[in-house]
């Protein structure tokens, strides 16, 4: 047994040995692996389809993505994603051909162009004073031969030529802290406008002449009461705010720089108002919306000043900008949410009661509600106004309508997924619905024949078309059951919107989908979010009847100690299965090793009076809980006061009602960092559910080191104070990375180490006895690698073979941290050419595979490196023994191997994290990396040892033996016959 | 085969005896010719017989040594062999180890067979039985040795605790940074 186990692993190092190339073949693109490119959720919307042969919608995301869609299909023309701090704060169309976006607070003006989505040009408009940033894009306006471009941002007013992006002129406006709030150019005029408010109490208006950037007028007037903050534009010289209170509305005429105050009671516009106010961002003509008592009010201004409110809706509606039609009028449209519905209503701007066009569209329960509509107006064949809108939904879907039809919709929400986790798929029996997608055994042959045909080279073009699609769409794929290999499987995904999704791993359609209503808007739960995914219940053995289920954890507010929220979703049907709260704070989710008799993980859930709570709420589990409790711990990091405390879980805590799932921790031991010098930047720890085959390594010359595998083992890297800005804002001498290795058990420290000259960010990923880590050194002025590798140096006495042979060795007995293991680690850096977004690492179903590290590169890429480039045992000539185990000779830099790009020629735009899933077959493990774009594959760190390859031609094989099994018939008569002649003579 | 054994099976129909071994005259019909003495022939004929023994034992016992020294000469043959075959497992390598150690414990096996045809009394087997047992434990040593050197045998710690899972741990801790 032993030596067949030696066989093996000798063969393969020997495998090992050759440079794994993970590279495949071009026809091989998009068999094993799918690609999905999203948006995210929609912020701006600038139609462009008069004029335009393909019609389009230029949109602006939250994900910082700009794009045109194609508004017959939905499809992406072109897309920019911007980095994750350059946020687009307004967008339009100028010269019909050009995007002008501005971002990054304003300070960024980019034009890009219409049809290809080309960058024309792009300008740095430098200001000192953050402020809004406004866009403004007069129709018909030109300075000298050029056509311009307001931009208000850092507390300057630019005018840009829209042709090259060359600054024209700028007027600084930051006197007295003005703010901003809008631009107004009147058309036809030499004049622009600039209109804000100062501290909250004062009315600013500054008249500027257009051509030259000369300030003309600047009248203010200030108004004891105080403002709300926003102002609401009706006209162009009426504004509306609130007051400080929120009770009295104040209606603000500036005409030609007089400034006066018109002042309302809310509760006198009519219907019976009552409570504070709130102004909505609206941009309607002559009208604009409050919101009251969770309603939504309409109020109009007339001709006089008045306000008059026309209606009241509810919470729940959605408003567009208005929108200009021909004849001088405008239009604009509204969303309202039915049951199972939405109602889409236009109106004409100046009469509330009469609807252009009402349209009732049957929407899923599951999208919520209407969070943005934009609409875009048509010519009908009958010379009418025919109205196409695109709405935004509350799960960050967008969804074109038309005609009162969907025309198509975009899963959006899929751009900001914050957690993921796999789920096994149910087991195919009878009674299972198998997808369509089965084939009968005619269509069966006819592949393989075609496949033999493609391996014996006889096939014609055709034919290899016809193979490629039938590998595209290899049959067993898609199923919805689970596969003997693991591949397939569910790939449970939370969005930041609050909304579950299931992918299946073969092609990436969504499952199922579920809005979750514990992470949605409600009375208790006013700012809901989801913040993570964990196992609940994942039935292996003898509860296989159950279907598996996520536990969802959310929190109802942006603060650490608003309550939480949980659910309970079960992975198959997509049904929540129950949810708890919202109740007590959730800082801390600690899933534990055990679960119940149902399977159920046990959870411990930490709040921010540092009290854990048991869940599942069941007797069964308390029993468990109770049995194991001396012996659990937790620890916590404080990343402001740079603290690291060990915690133990003690008794049932006393609260107003007594709950015996609640228990008091006490405080074992901590470890203080000295502030002045070191910030804790990163940290990471092993996945627990990471599968270790062994714990000795095989040296080449035969000795064994004992790996120190310990899932409480916590990676923690901390910096200078002064290193935490960005790379280059301090010097090497005052910079400095320290690491650390803790038991987080006993707190004892087991290795720390300085890098001086070094700086953040630290990317990190802990996996069996070592953890890699990702950092910037100063002196070098490169990016470099680290590893550290931890080995038990108490086990190494084991040395007798005899002993061994008897199985009298204490290898295999439980172990404590407080034995205190002498550790012993070895530590090596390397040079490395890219900046690195995310750190992750192979997982295997049993770790008998060789790991690789996937790095999320800065050009969206996920790159595979092998972890034998990152072994401290790496000399610069390694002896012949040493090259046979697999140790590749030291040099300074870690190579890039393009072949080894797991994402080929794909990106993943935005790219935030890699998740590894291992498959059931042991060589092969599954690959989910999940940025705005989505890319799933499988990879074979080691190579698939354990399968044939998917071209393998089973038909071949059959065929030779068949012909094998007649030819020895053949044979035998023969020599049957024969023999009878021989008798015979 | 089968015809054979039939005429075999039904027993001699008739002889002739070519040889004539009696020793009395009285006997024969036909006087012995002059100057022919039985006795003297017939004590000539013994010692014939007493030499033509020795010499097939003689040959016998040599031949025995012979077959007793043959696995030395395999022996270098596998000696060479092994040398050209390399330290690292592969087919070729693997395959002549097995060969190596196979044919000496298959020759150990049939050490009375080997020997069968030179039984004698007068022989005395066992010496060469004990070289060729000798220089199959050498062969079979050899073998051993080249399979030592290619690393097959578990002589090692490693052989042993290569495949031990690690050790459970007593403890459990989880916490970390607060989620945001």
């Amino acid at each position: 047994m032993n030596m067949a186990i030696r066989v093996f692993l000798l063969l393969l190092i020997i495998f090992s040995s050759m440079y794994p190339t993970l590279c495949i073949y071009e026809d091989q693109v998009g068999h094993m692996d799918w690609h999905q490119q999203y948006i995210g959720k929609v912020k701006h919307a600038v139609f462009h389809t008069q004029k335009a042969a393909r019609k389009r919608v230029v949109v602006s995301t939250e994900e910082n993505v700009v794009a045109s869609i194609d508004l017959r299909r939905g499809e992406i023309f072109w897309r920019h994603v911007l980095g994750p701090k350059d946020v687009i704060d307004a967008l339009d169309i100028a010269l019909g051909k050009y995007v002008i976006t501005l971002s990054s607070e304003g300070t960024i003006l980019r034009a890009w162009n219409l049809p290809d989505g080309q960058m024309m040009w792009e300008t740095t408009l430098s200001g000192s004073t953050p402020s809004m940033s406004l866009l403004s894009i007069p129709t018909n306006l030109k300075i000298g031969k050029d056509d311009v471009v307001f931009v208000y941002g850092s507390g300057c007013l630019y005018a840009v030529a829209s042709v090259d992006g060359e600054v024209i002129w700028k007027k600084e406006l930051t006197s007295e802290g003005v703010h901003i709030q809008q631009l107004i150019y009147p058309d036809g005029t030499d004049i622009i406008c600039a209109v804000g408010l100062a501290g909250l109490a004062q009315f600013d208006a500054y008249q500027i002449n257009v051509k030259t950037g000369e300030l003309l007028k600047h009248s203010s007037m200030v108004f004891p009461a105080g403002f709300s903050g926003d102002l609401s534009f009706i006209t162009s010289d009426i504004a509306v705010t609130l007051d400080s209170t929120g009770s009295i509305l104040v209606a603000v005429h500036f005409q030609d720089g007089e400034i006066s105050f018109h002042q309302t009671h809310v509760s006198e516009l009519g219907w019976d108002f009552s409570g504070p106010a709130v102004l909505l961002p609206t941009k309607l003509p002559g009208m604009f919306a409050l919101e009251i008592n969770k309603s939504i009010v309409f109020i109009k201004v007339t001709n006089e000043g008045k306000l008059e409110a026309v209606d009241k809706l509810g919470q729940s509606t959605a408003v567009s900008e208005s929108l200009n039609l021909s004849e001088g009028q405008q239009a604009f449209g509204l969303i309202q949410r039915g049951d199972g519905k939405i109602i889409l209503t236009v109106k004409l701007g100046n009469d509330w009661t009469s609807n252009l066009l009402q349209e009732t569209i049957q929407m899923d329960h599951q999208r919520g509600n209407a969070h943005k509509v934009f609409i875009n107006t048509y010519v009908r064949t009958d010379r009418s106004n025919g109205f196409r809108a695109l709405i935004v939904m509350e799960d960050h879907s967008l969804f074109l309508l038309q005609q009162g039809e969907i025309v198509w919709s975009r899963e959006d929400g899929l751009a900001s997924i914050t957690d993921v986790m796999a789920s096994e798929l149910p087991v195919e029996k009878d009674g299972v619905s198998v997808a369509k997608v089965e084939h009968n055994l005619f269509e069966w042959l006819k592949g393989h024949l075609l496949k033999l045909k493609g391996t014996l080279m006889i096939a014609t073009p055709d034919d290899v078309v016809a193979i490629q699609k039938l590998r595209l769409q290899s049959s067993g794929k898609s199923k919805m059951t689970r596969d003997h290999n693991g591949f397939r499987k569910l790939l449970i995904v939370l969005t930041r919107a609050g909304k579950l999704f299931a992918l299946h791993t073969g092609d990436g359609r969504i499952v199922w989908s579920l809005f979750l209503d514990s992470l949605r808007k409600s009375e208790t739960c006013q700012n809901p979010r989801g913040l993570s995914l964990h196992q609940w219940q994942d039935p292996h053995h003898h509860v296989l009847d159950e279907n598996p289920s996520v536990l969802v954890v959310g929190r109802c507010d942006h603060s650490t100690d608003s309550p939480g929220v949980l659910s309970v979703v079960d992975t198959y049907t997509g049904q929540e299965r129950n949810h708890l709260g919202p109740r007590h704070s959730i800082t801390r989710v600690i899933p534990l090793p055990f679960t119940d008799s149902a399977e159920q993980r046990l959870h411990l859930l930490l709040d921010v009076n540092r009290q854990a709570h048991l869940y599942p709420r069941t007797t069964e589990a308390l029993d468990i809980f109770q049995r194991e409790l001396g012996n659990i711990y937790w620890y916590s990091a404080d990343v402001d006061k740079g603290i690291l405390k060990g915690h133990a879980v003690q008794n049932n805590c006393i609260l107003k009602i007594a709950d015996s799932y609640c228990f008091n921790t006490r405080d074992l031991w901590s470890i203080i960092l000295p502030s002045e010098s070191e910030k804790i930047i990163a940290t990471a720890t092993r996945n627990l559910n990471e599968a270790v085959h062994t714990q000795a390594k095989v040296t080449s010359d035969q000795e064994v080191m004992y790996k120190y595998i310990s899932k409480n083992l916590l990676f923690l890297a901390t910096v200078a104070p002064k290193a935490v800005g960005p790379i280059g804002s301090v010097t090497p001498e005052e910079s400095w990375l320290v690491v650390y290795v803790i038991d987080t058990v006993t707190g004892r420290i087991l290795h720390r180490m300085t890098h001086h000259g070094s700086q953040g960010p630290v990317q990190a990923v802990f996996s069996e006895n070592w953890v890699v880590y990702h950092y910037f050194n100063l002196k070098a002025h490169r990016y470099e690698m680290s590893v550290i590798e931890i080995y038990d140096q108490s086990r190494s006495d084991n040395k007798d073979i005899l002993k061994l042979l008897l199985g009298k060795h204490n290898l295999t007995s439980p172990i404590t941290a407080y034995s205190r293991p002498e550790v012993i680690a070895k530590s090596q850096s390397y040079f490395f050419m890219h900046s690195v977004k995310t750190l992750a690492v192979t997982s295997t179903a049993k770790g008998i595979t060789s790991k690789q590290l996937l790095l999320g590169t800065i050009g969206d890429q996920v790159l595979a490196l092998d972890k034998r480039f990152l072994d401290p045992r790496r000399t610069v000539n390694p002896t012949q023994a040493e090259k046979e185990e697999g140790i590749i000779p030291l040099t300074d830099s870690l190579p890039i191997i393009p072949q080894s790009y797991v994402t080929h020629a794909l990106k993943v735009e935005g790219l935030r994290g890699i998740a590894t899933v291992p498959a059931k077959l042991e060589s092969t493990t599954l690959v989910f990396a999940y940025g705005v774009d989505l890319f799933f594959t499988r990879l074979a760190p080691s190579r698939t040892y354990d399968s044939l390859t998917e071209d393998f031609s089973y038909a071949l094989l059959l065929i030779t033996i068949a012909a094998l099994v007649i030819a020895i018939f053949v044979t035998w008569i023969w020599s049957e016959k024969k023999e009878l002649q021989e008798k015979w003579r | 085969m089968d015809k054979g054994k039939a005429v075999m099976g039904s027993g001699r129909r008739w002889a002739v005896e070519f040889t004539d071994n009696s020793t009395s005259p009285s006997s024969r019909d036909i006087p012995d010719p002059p100057g022919f003495t039985r006795g003297a022939h017939d004590q000539d004929e013994s010692t014939v017989s007493k030499q033509k023994k020795d010499a097939e034992a003689n040959w016998k016992a040599q031949k025995a040594w012979e077959v007793a020294q043959a696995p030395f000469k395999n022996l270098l043959m596998m000696g060479f062999m092994m040398w050209m075959s390399g330290s690292t497992v592969h087919l070729f390598s693997i395959g002549i180890t097995f060969s190596a150690l196979w044919q000496p414990i298959n020759a150990l096996r049939g050490v009375g067979k080997v020997f069968e045809p030179y039984k004698d009394n007068k022989v005395d087997l066992l010496v060469p039985k004990l070289a060729f047992i000798a220089l199959n434990l050498v062969g079979l040593g050899l073998g051993v040795w080249k399979l030592n050197t290619l690393g097959l045998l578990p002589t090692h710690v490693s052989d042993w605790v290569s495949s031990l899972p690690p050790a459970q741990e007593v403890e459990f801790s989880g916490g970390g940074i607060p989620l945001h």
